[in-house]
């Protein structure tokens, strides 16, 4: 396990470069994308049309922030990591489409996912899930915000982070799904802890 | 100063107290946790636990996004005057925390899909009263996130099967809920009463300090094997591995019916949050769970 300091944009080599278990900081840019703006981003691809961002080597971070409007200012109040399992339905078509780098929740994604992640070159950070003031320091600025017609927790909140992390890898470009192996291990551990209980 | 003012202010402090502090024993247990974890993706979680509620202490922020649903315990002395003003007081008490720490509005009508935005609404905050001797009245506020309620589980087991049914069925409800409840978690385990009582009183149990344990030796007993048990799973800090998935397990029953079995188990995320005061006849407030200065 080692740790590295990326920045966007992040190559693709150096994404290929990690495994499962390292520890990652992100500096530069990275957006907020929930169900919704998952959504229309793919729409807008499908109709040929250009997202409101080149998010080729960014970071996607599966988060609806408490954001505060301090004179013309936004300003992030807490931003924790949201369940990334929902967006197992679009990520895939989002890494081979748009070439985002690294995936940034919690809970860990499924195998669609995780293939897209080996064939295009893209990882999977986990955030510590509640860590939201942490996260928030880390935001240096919010440069702007699209589609804020979806709401505040859904609209993609364009973000310069310094530092961002720690992000633990947890799938990597190789195929490998760290949530995978827990369950696996737990899985295995079951008969002993079966047996200890007397059960 | 008139009761409802008093027992307001007294709420507000609680909710801010709560969200953006963590009870000495929780803290001290997620720092053994750090120290004695061996897995490296866990202790990288745990190290970042511990700065976010450095840092969410330091701030007067709340340490998590989600504020959670309000839930009061109240313990009424019965010689209290104006019992009735209460509700009032702690409802008010929930709206302002939520303008003023803030709080993350989280109370929706079920058929509407509509967010109060207050924190108030149908039944929320919830209360739950017990009436006890004296003239005090003690104040504890449990804001409850959802990412650990949606795992809480009621088995309605065999009572053929007895304890050892208990047993696997809180085994197998930890294993079941993986990394979703944001482990490390406190486990609230009670069994009997009837399927609304087992779990009242587990939730309730999690309202038991860390570094106690079970009055009862048996069930002290009880606790450790369910909490080595919990640990051996190897689910760790976040889900990514460790031996952190509890920090502890606190059981409690009730006498049950001879065809009745009922296990309850909550969980409570690693942000451990609540706070306690108790209000004394001459209007003094002592707070509990917290230094206030």
């Amino acid at each position: 396990m080692a740790t590295y300091k990326l920045n966007t944009p992040i190559s693709e080599e150096e994404i290929r470069n990690l495994q499962v278990n390292d520890v990652i900081y992100i500096s530069g840019t990275m957006f907020t994308a929930r169900d919704q703006a998952h959504r229309r981003a793919l729409e807008l691809y499908k109709e040929g049309k250009k997202p409101p961002l080149e998010m080729e080597g960014l970071a996607v971070f599966h988060c609806g922030p408490i954001v505060r409007k301090e004179q013309d200012k936004w300003m992030i109040v807490a931003a924790g990591p949201t369940t990334s399992t929902r967006m197992e339905l679009f990520e895939d078509e989002f890494i081979k489409n748009f070439k985002v780098r690294v995936v940034v929740g919690k809970g860990g994604m499924g195998p669609k996912t995780t293939d897209a992640m080996k064939q295009y070159g893209a990882v999977y950070g986990a955030f510590t899930g509640g860590a939201a003031v942490l996260a928030a320091k880390a935001v240096k600025n919010v440069k702007s915000v699209e589609w804020f017609d979806l709401g505040m927790p859904e609209a993609l909140w364009i973000l310069e982070v310094e530092d961002f992390g720690p992000l633990t890898v947890a799938i990597d470009a190789h195929g490998n799904n760290l949530f995978k192996d827990v369950q696996e291990k737990v899985e295995e551990n079951k008969q002993k802890i079966y047996q200890k209980l007397g059960v | 100063m008139k009761i409802e003012t008093l027992v307001e202010d007294v709420g507000v402090k609680l909710l801010q107290l709560a969200v953006t502090k963590l009870p000495q024993d929780v803290k001290e247990s997620l720092q053994q946790a750090y120290r004695e974890e061996e897995n490296g993706a866990g202790k990288t979680q745990l190290e970042a636990i511990l700065k976010n509620i450095d840092l969410a202490e330091k701030t007067s922020t709340p340490m998590c996004q989600d504020t959670g649903v309000i839930i009061f315990y109240i313990k009424a002395g019965a010689q209290t005057q104006n019992l009735d003003k209460i509700e009032k007081a702690l409802s008010k008490a929930t709206i302002r925390a939520t303008k003023e720490v803030p709080l993350r509005p989280n109370a929706v009508n079920p058929f509407t899909q509509k967010n109060s935005g207050d924190n108030t609404g149908r039944y929320v905050p919830f209360i739950h009263w017990e009436i006890v001797s004296g003239n005090t009245i003690e104040i504890t506020v449990l804001p409850k996130g959802g990412g650990s309620e949606n795992v809480c589980s009621l088995g309605m087991i065999s009572p053929g099967t007895g304890v050892k049914g208990l047993k696997n069925f809180v085994i197998d409800t930890v294993m079941n809920a993986g990394a979703k409840p944001c482990p490390p978690n406190i486990l609230g385990v009670a069994v009997g009463g009837g399927a609304d009582i087992a779990m009242k009183l587990a939730k309730e149990a999690l309202l038991r300090p860390l570094n106690e344990p079970n009055p009862d030796p048996e069930l002290a007993k009880l606790e450790t094997e369910l909490y080595d048990a919990a640990n051996m799973t190897g689910i760790g800090p976040m889900g990514l591995g460790g031996k952190f998935t509890v920090l502890g397990v606190k059981v409690d029953y009730a006498h049950r019916h001879p065809a009745s079995y009922p296990v309850a188990v909550a969980f409570q995320c690693w942000a451990a949050r609540r706070a306690s005061a108790r209000i004394h006849a001459d209007g003094t407030v002592e707070y509990l769970t917290h230094k206030v200065m």
